[in-house]
């Protein structure tokens, strides 16, 4: 817009800022109950000021857990969701950009059939098919463990089909002059197609550690120790029962603690997160 | 170095789908064999089939001797460069034109030597270190030939390799790829449906209709002596006036009162519909010996050198070629004769031309 409308402008900000306080106010509520007291919360009205327990509160919640509820010290949980996110995210790119891989590049029988699989179990909610796979992961002992964890989340359609339609994006000539220049398929794939791949790996990355952090019903299904909740499980464990019980000021920090991870992938991966959404220059 | 033999080379992708009806060809080594034709004609699968890029339905190709249609093209011996030049995107130039010769497990001192000289041979020796982005559309397409130069292969295969450039750019990399042959002397097979580059480049060309190659030979001899409809129309430009008559007796009635007389040899055996072929540079201004063109002026294309000159004859349309500036008004009536010699007679129906 280059037009000068002094009200139009005005306007403009004013739903921008009201949206911005919509999204931000939940924030920073959460912000202050994580600074103030236990008796400071629970007093109506709550204070709308940072109060001094900034640091007693997030120490007490990552040394030693909430005394309510779940005990288990925030660190350990940030420390399982780290992995579990870390390892989700990389199993599902790595074994996704194979199989991508393989449906774009080789002429197998039953190609479009496989693929087609694949893309209908995106339609399938994980709800669907948690039972059985909670079965399976019970049969295979495998409850209670980081195996457990991640394992069964690592096959991702929605991956798979992304770098699929990246992969078509490629022209052909390239995989035909790597034929000419001698390079087998997995070489071809190594030094071209993983290469042109990064900006797409990187967007993906981003968007598949924040699902693998924020995944709830999966661990809150496969953990019962303590040492094993992730973040978010444990957010909730804390949350044991009748209002009164619960330390809202832990809660709140555990909160803060649980949002910060993702928000920091997504700051420092910025560039590279909106270079492979947009990015068509091959 | 080696000689590339095409025997009875047929492609079909189903049963109904044939695209290569046939082709039969033997490229000398050190020979610059020019694959031309419209698109479609299966100019480009032909060179893919060559490459190994595409399976040989029938037929036998071979190059330096050994048959190679269950060879992988990595194991013939030949480079390519592509229409759209197929650089990989995250090399630089210099990994770019090394990065077969890497696959090889050459030694390192071998490939740069063999870079640099390519590299100087194109005049790129500023640019190794750049991304294939920051090039122009000239400079990726000899990056491109030197990949296929650094691998020093039996031949090199060009898939329309200019058609990407503008129009001058065109015109220096054409001078510049006979030089590189000229220096190289390695065989190679250019594709491309741009018959002016097939008639400066080629030292025989091969021109592909619909999936036959309807004439191999010397590019002026292909054009001095078109052995059918299809190539007299293809070879030339502005292309050769065909004008469709009916026979009377031993001469083609091609209406708007004209009648050709048949050449003694042609009388015998000649179809009832016949097709008077002559091109618009065989066209002199004036009466002189033989049949007389007489027509309107339609339009005028003033090219500086010359000017063609467009008019209605009978069904057909006719352009001569006429030197200097000479400008007639539109609807002004000329009359022409063709150069004795220069008129050609084909079998409407089949195409053929009608040889004695």
């Amino acid at each position: 817009m280059v037009e000068n409308r002094p009200w139009g402008t005005f306007l403009a900000h004013a739903v921008l800022i009201i949206g911005v306080i919509l999204v931000a106010f939940p924030l920073y509520v959460t912000f202050v109950a994580s600074t103030l007291t236990y008796d400071e919360i629970v007093n109506v009205p709550m204070p709308l000021l940072p109060g001094d327990q900034l640091l007693e509160n997030y120490s007490q919640v990552l040394l030693s857990g909430s005394t309510k509820g779940s005990s288990a010290p925030v660190s350990t949980m940030l420390m399982n969701s780290f992995i579990m996110a870390m390892v989700v995210a990389c199993g599902k790119i790595a074994i996704s950009i194979l199989s991508a891989f393989a449906i774009v590049y080789f002429r197998f029988p039953g190609r479009n059939f496989f693929f087609w699989m694949i893309f209908v179990t995106l339609m399938l909610p994980i709800e669907v098919r948690i039972i059985p796979t909670f079965k399976v992961a019970a049969d295979l002992g495998i409850l209670d463990s980081y195996l457990g964890l991640t394992l069964p989340l690592i096959a991702s359609a929605t991956a798979t089909f992304l770098l699929r339609q990246f992969f078509l994006t490629i022209p052909d000539e390239l995989a035909e002059a790597a034929r000419i220049d001698g390079a087998g398929p997995m070489r071809f794939f190594w030094d071209v197609v993983l290469p042109l791949s990064k900006t797409s790996m990187a967007a993906l990355f981003v968007i598949l550690f924040i699902v693998g952090w924020n995944e709830y019903l999966w661990p809150l299904l496969i953990t019962s120790q303590e040492s094993m909740y992730t973040v978010v499980i444990g957010i909730k464990r804390m949350i044991a029962g009748g209002d009164a019980s619960n330390e809202w000021n832990l809660i709140m920090a555990t909160a803060m603690l649980a949002m910060l991870p993702p928000a920091l992938v997504v700051m420092l991966m910025q560039k590279w997160f909106v270079k492979g959404l947009v990015e068509t220059e091959k | 170095m080696a000689e590339i033999a095409l025997r009875d080379v047929k492609k079909s992708y189903t049963k109904d789908l044939r695209v290569i009806h046939g082709v039969t060809a033997t490229i000398a080594d050190g020979e610059f064999i020019v694959i031309v034709g419209p698109s479609g004609c299966g100019k480009s699968t032909l060179l893919r089939m060559i490459a190994g890029l595409e399976t040989i339905s029938e037929g036998e190709i071979s190059i330096g001797g050994r048959v190679v249609n269950k060879v992988e093209p990595k194991d013939r011996n030949i480079a390519m460069v592509f229409q759209n030049y197929a650089l990989y995107p995250h090399m630089s130039v210099y990994e770019n034109m090394s990065y077969g010769l890497r696959i090889r497990r050459m030694p390192p001192e071998e490939i740069r030597k063999r870079v640099e000289r390519a590299a100087k041979i194109l005049e790129l020796g500023a640019l190794l270190e750049r991304k294939p982005r920051a090039l122009s559309g000239g400079q990726r397409q000899r990056v491109a030939m030197g990949r296929a130069i650094v691998r020093e292969p039996a031949a090199f295969l060009f898939d329309e390799p200019l058609s990407n450039l503008d129009a001058k750019l065109r015109v220096q990399m054409r001078l510049e790829i006979q030089k590189l042959h000229r220096e190289l002397r390695t065989t190679s097979i250019f594709v491309t449906h741009d018959q002016v580059e097939a008639m400066t480049l080629a030292d025989r060309m091969i021109v592909m209709n619909a999936g036959v190659a309807e004439q191999v030979g010397r590019p002026i001899d292909v054009y001095d002596d078109p052995n059918t409809l299809f190539v007299a129309g293809f070879i030339g430009s502005p292309a050769m006036n065909f004008l469709p008559g009916k026979r009377n007796g031993a001469a083609v009635d091609v209406g708007g009162g004209i009648s050709v007389p048949l050449p003694q040899e042609l009388q015998a055996g000649a179809p009832e519909a016949v097709t008077v072929g002559v091109r618009p540079e065989h066209l002199l201004a004036g009466t002189g010996t033989g049949p007389q063109f007489r027509f309107k002026v339609d339009t005028i294309e003033a090219l500086g050198a010359d000017s063609l000159v467009h008019g209605a004859l009978g069904e057909g349309i006719l352009i001569a070629r006429v030197e200097g500036h000479a400008t007639p008004a539109p609807g002004a009536e000329l009359v022409f004769h063709a150069r004795p010699g220069k008129l050609y007679f084909f079998d409407t129906d089949s195409g053929k031309r009608l040889r004695a």
